[in-house]
């Protein structure tokens, strides 16, 4: 075996071993220095991302790759914990490395006036460690760990600005809804190894009954996941902590956000996929039902998420609305996928969704590290206090023009190019689904016309005028820099990402039979 | 690696800047045919605004908070509706997680 091959085969522990060392390790250096500590996370950050790196190049060309933890040769597989990593699995870790990297460049300048940074990046990487996992286990119970791990370091990192007083109700609240949800995932996976003696992802598909507990736990694991995703009526959540919450830290929680709306696709699709597929109810196949129902949850999470951002005069909590709408858009997609299975359509539908996932993480990502730039600037967070900043951001604001364009689907950025996808599809579904949509897109651009022209434009308000304004600190541009570029280059190229990492993830979606063979014949 | 195809449609950016860049060519060429009698310095760059003093550039700019009033005033039901939603109690985030788990479950066929 080659260094190489041996690096493969231990990647799927190593991805979530590093940041984890590196989380207790981080808090130690920075006691000795804390510029080798922030030069350490990004260091771990940036080993993790050669590792998913690696990982995705064996994955995308040789398929699905396991990891037992534990003894290889137990009689009874279920009770190890198992990694399994498909092609979904490590687009979603993709995702959440790119945002774990810009978060540590951005916060190097935006933190560095602020105490207990000690504990911030040991905070973030173990944040980063239990999204990782969330994504790449193929263990229920493993998934609730790590679930919890993300819960409770995502809580500490939303109280981040423990001074201010909405901050820690913002924590609290996010910690009341994620116990109460962590509960019922606990719940469920109780359940389900009470029914089939098993926890394992793949074992469980291949014996669910779709019982009525069977029911049960579909409902709990969905309705807890789309709380956590921020689905409305369950999303109020998000505007409080996104509101609140310094934006690197925003990124990292968005991947722990995009994770839990990763663990509805499993279990829609890989979980429940077959029996859902083959089971009626009301004279209706099962995933057309459960397909409508998450394109009902879409919709009103469009409108809801839209209208309410409209009203809004918080720069951050503005944006967290539109951070909600776009998961209404992915959720769109998801339900069309499922409404409409076996379908030409339906499968494109989920190309639209799943390369929504990776776009909403930029385009949203930046436009917090627009907000936060102009925070660090102006010390105001309200859009009616800000004025005349395009004179002195330059930079930045070139950054919120691709942003805002970007997240309303204009062309030629990436936004439209899944977005495109999205509306063609669902149009075949049900037109006025599409027309709904693409209105909402139509709002977004003048929520955000409201804020280029509010903030950026007109003269520069007395309150900011005074205090001498400059230009966003060099990392915080390069930040936005990398979520512009790749903005710029998905727009241009929407084909190489899709063929490239898109269709894999996809595909690995619908051939559930695939994933649950990978456990069932190859351990 | 440009194209997109969505099965009933397509998309190509590279053709949609070039079609856009002649679009900006045939303006600016048009613009061309125009007469030319702005000049700067002059009494043109100054506002007109008949019969009221000028206000200073703060005082006229629309804020944030106004700018799309005529919407939301028109729509003031449905935000009153929204508002009321949002009351930013944790209580009722629960209750509303418990309302969509009830909903589900009737549909689903638990209940």
């Amino acid at each position: 075996m080659t260094p190489l091959e041996f690096l493969i085969e231990q990647s799927p522990a190593l991805i979530v071993a590093v940041p984890l060392l590196g989380a207790f390790l981080t808090s130690l250096i920075g006691r000795v220095n804390e510029k080798a500590r922030n030069i350490f996370a990004l260091f771990i950050v940036c080993l993790t991302g050669v590792l998913i790196a690696i990982l995705a190049s064996d994955v995308l060309t040789s398929g699905p790759r396991l990891y037992v933890f534990g003894a290889q040769n137990l009689q009874v597989p279920m009770v190890r914990i198992i990694f399994e990593v498909d092609s979904m699995s490590i687009f979603m870790a993709i995702i959440t490395i790119i945002l774990a990297l810009v978060a540590l460049v951005y916060s190097w300048s935006f933190l560095k006036e602020y105490d207990g940074l000690d504990k911030f990046y040991t905070l973030a990487l173990l944040l980063i460690t239990s999204t990782l996992g969330m994504e790449l286990t193929g263990d229920m119970f493993n998934f609730f760990v790590f679930l919890e791990i993300s819960c409770i370091t995502s809580c500490a990192l939303i109280a981040f600005w423990i001074t201010e007083g909405e901050a820690l109700e913002a924590a609290f609240k996010y910690l009341v809804i994620s116990s109460i949800g962590a509960l019922f995932i606990l719940f469920s996976i109780g359940l389900l190894y009470a029914q089939y003696n098993a926890l394992n992802i793949a074992t469980l598909a291949s014996v669910l009954q779709f019982s009525f507990v069977d029911k049960i736990i579909l409902v709990l694991l969905v309705v807890v996941l789309a709380m956590k995703a921020g689905v409305v009526p369950m999303h109020m959540w998000l505007p409080d902590s996104y509101g609140r919450a310094p934006p690197s830290v925003i990124l990292v929680i968005m991947g722990a956000t995009l994770a839990s709306f990763y663990g509805i696709l499993r279990v829609i699709f890989t979980l429940y996929g077959e029996v859902l597929t083959t089971t009626m109810r009301f004279n209706l196949p099962m995933h057309v039902l459960v397909g409508w129902l998450l394109i009902a949850l879409a919709v009103v999470t469009i409108i809801v998420g839209v209208l309410m951002a409209l009203i809004q005069s918080d720069f951050m909590r503005l944006i967290a609305y539109v951070a909600v709408a776009e998961i209404g858009y992915m959720l769109l997609a998801v339900g069309t996928g499922f409404a409409a299975w076996g379908t030409a359509y339906a499968t494109t539908a989920l190309h639209g969704g799943v390369l929504h996932i990776l776009n909403d993480a930029l385009d949203i990502g930046l436009l917090f590290l627009v907000a936060g730039a102009v925070y660090y600037v102006t010390k105001k967070r309200l859009l009616d206090d800000l004025g005349g900043l395009a004179r002195t951001m330059k930079y930045t604001t070139v950054f919120l023009l691709i942003g805002l364009l970007a997240v309303a689907g204009m062309p030629p950025l990436n936004g439209f190019a899944s977005k495109f996808l999205i509306y063609e599809s669902v149009y075949q579904l049900n037109p006025i689904l599409a027309i709904v949509a693409i209105l909402c897109s139509i709002l977004m651009l003048a929520i955000f016309v409201k804020v280029f022209y509010a903030a950026f434009l007109g003269p520069q308000r007395n309150i900011t005028a005074s205090t001498g304004l400059k230009e966003a600190p060099r990392s915080m541009l390069i930040a936005m820099g990398v979520f512009a570029a790749a903005a710029i280059f998905i727009g241009l190229f929407p084909n190489y990402v899709l063929d490239t990492l898109v269709k894999p993830a996809v595909s690995a979606l619908l051939n559930h039979a695939d994933y649950i063979g990978m456990v069932i014949g190859g351990v | 690696m440009f194209g997109l195809e969505s099965g009933s449609g397509f998309w190509n950016p590279v053709l949609w800047g070039c079609i856009i860049f002649i679009a900006f060519l045939l303006l600016y060429g048009i613009r061309g045919f125009g007469r030319s009698t702005y000049k700067k310095g002059t009494e043109q760059e100054s506002s007109f605004l008949s019969g009221n003093p000028e206000s200073t550039p703060e005082e006229m700019q629309v804020k944030a908070s106004n700018l799309y009033w005529g919407f939301t005033s028109s729509m003031k039901t449905l935000y009153n509706g929204l508002r009321s939603m949002h009351t930013g109690d944790v209580g009722d985030y629960v209750l509303w997680f418990i309302i969509i788990l009830a909903i589900l479950f009737v549909v689903i066929g638990v209940m």
